[in-house]
């Protein structure tokens, strides 16, 4: 099925303009590319809406070597307490779970070439995941473009931890191609395009769908979902960055995807950046981002295994959102000072918005149906959260 | 039988505009003059004009947005595991 959803891709315009940019992309006139800037990060995380909490530090090093090499590291947690919506209708109590996540880079400066190799991996109670990445960037036309691609492979388990002999694997690729452009002394912009593919257990192994109950049609009763085996989707994403004239940048962005489970998604973005003097910079930035749900996708089935895949994953519903973030950096060390060239602490806040179209609140249909707030499944109110994110980070160059 | 010999035309047909495109972009990298010198690129030097200025963050809400959204990719990174379950 994968093998046909790429054979289907490799014949598609987009994918000869692909093979088109990497030809181009091999060829390799002089001059130099650069690596990115020796620096350390340490981040505190936290994620609250929708019944979870979600928190943990982020620690990123990178450094270079001989002018040639560069090393990079990162550990990031993600400490979980959730009683989400989906939980509390399963039937489940809160749980706690904890994610580990350590990443190593390596990358090489050859000319006006950037080779990457990367190594991922993530372990929880009932999920590991490793992925292996290569990449390859090429500056070109006087340093005006930049030309990069990008491949990885993934390879995922999925355990149950209400059943120990479970456990499913996930094949995930990734294949990216980015093209970066100076356009005028104020004005740069990004062209990404990425295809992921996935094949193998896809499901939430917790997760339910709903069908309504054959002995009381205000009432439902859940089954376990049931997903294809394989998706691949492809996503094409447009950035603009300007300059200012009195020292500050505006930002945009827009985002198309699609996917081979009829998942069709736009996001827009627009950011500002606004230094204070010299050590203050002042962040904002709106998002906004749409989706149609998934063909396999619905709320409140008629009856069980009414069709081949069933699922009510509310990231799979039609639903919108807008996330709003408020930053602040102050830079402490702007000179040098001793080992460390700059030194800066950041504070962002956003306030992120879900409104679901078809995905219902489900707790009200499981009241007693004598409760006044009782309603009858399929007429609940749709559901919709919001959700704070807060993120503190320090960063020293060095 | 006849839809698929018009898609590998098609597909022939995209090809070698692919091709010759190509040709065309690598022939001219030798002699194209770069419209913004390296002494007119101070501004897009400037820290605030990086495409990612904070790395760590943006992998982030990266993962957030990953794990809350149907879309994903496209995004710079180099991806990762998810672990959404």
């Amino acid at each position: 099925m994968v093998a046909t959803e790429m054979l289907r891709w490799r014949s598609t315009p987009l994918a000869t303009l692909l093979a088109a940019l990497l030809c181009s992309a091999g060829i390799a006139p002089s001059h130099a590319a650069v690596l990115p800037e020796d620096r350390a990060d340490v981040m505190y995380h936290r994620y609250e809406g929708g019944g979870i909490t979600i928190q943990g530090p982020s620690v990123l090093v990178r450094k270079t070597m001989a002018e040639k090499y560069a090393v990079s590291a990162n550990y990031y947690q993600d400490l979980i307490t959730s009683a989400s919506i989906d939980v509390e209708v399963s039937g489940a109590s809160q749980y706690k779970e904890q994610r580990d996540q350590y990443s190593l880079g390596f990358e090489w400066l050859a000319g006006k070439a950037i080779y990457t190799l990367g190594f991922t991996t993530s372990k929880e109670n009932d999920y590991d995941a490793q992925t292996f990445s290569f990449g390859l960037s090429q500056d070109m036309f006087g340093d005006l473009t930049t030309l990069s691609m990008g491949f990885s492979r993934g390879m995922d388990t999925v355990r149950n931890s209400t059943d120990p002999d479970f456990s499913r694997d996930v094949d995930r690729y990734s294949y990216r191609l980015g093209l970066s452009q100076i356009l005028t002394r104020s004005l740069i912009a990004t062209l990404n395009l990425e295809v992921i593919t996935d094949e193998g257990f896809l499901n939430n192994p917790y997760r339910s769908y709903r069908h309504r109950n054959a002995d009381d049609p205000r009432l439902f009763t859940l089954a376990r979902e049931i997903y294809p085996r394989t998706r691949t989707s492809n996503a094409v994403a447009l950035n603009a960055r300007y300059f200012l004239p009195y020292r500050a940048a505006l930002y945009g962005g827009y985002r198309i995807f699609n996917d081979t489970w009829d998942i069709r998604a736009n996001t827009f973005e627009l950011g500002y950046v606004h230094p204070l003097q010299r050590t203050w910079t002042l962040e904002a930035r709106l998002r906004y981002y749409q989706q149609d749900h998934a063909s396999f996708y619905a709320d409140l089935f008629d009856r069980p295994n009414q069709q081949n895949f069933l699922a009510r994953d509310k990231e799979l519903s039609t639903f919108d959102s807008v996330a709003l973030r408020l930053g602040a950096t102050y830079e402490f060390i702007s000179n040098g000072s001793g080992w460390a060239k700059r030194g800066a602490f950041s504070l962002f806040y956003d306030r992120l918005q879900f409104d679901y179209q078809d995905f219902r609140d489900a707790r009200v249909s499981m009241l007693p149906v004598n409760d006044p707030g009782f309603r009858p499944a399929g007429s609940e109110p749709l559901y919709n959260f919001g959700a704070n994110v807060i993120q503190a980070f320090l960063s020293v160059w060095f | 039988m006849v839809a698929s010999a018009l898609h590998c035309r098609r597909a022939r047909r995209w090809s070698s505009l692919a091709l010759m495109a190509c040709v065309v972009v690598t022939s001219g990298c030798s002699s194209l003059e770069p419209w913004v010198k390296p002494y007119e690129r101070q501004a897009l030097a400037d820290p605030i004009m990086s495409l990612n200025m904070h790395p760590v963050s943006a992998a982030y809400m990266d993962h957030v947005y990953e794990a809350r959204e149907g879309a994903r990719g496209a995004l710079g990174g180099g991806g990762g595991g998810c672990g959404c379950n």
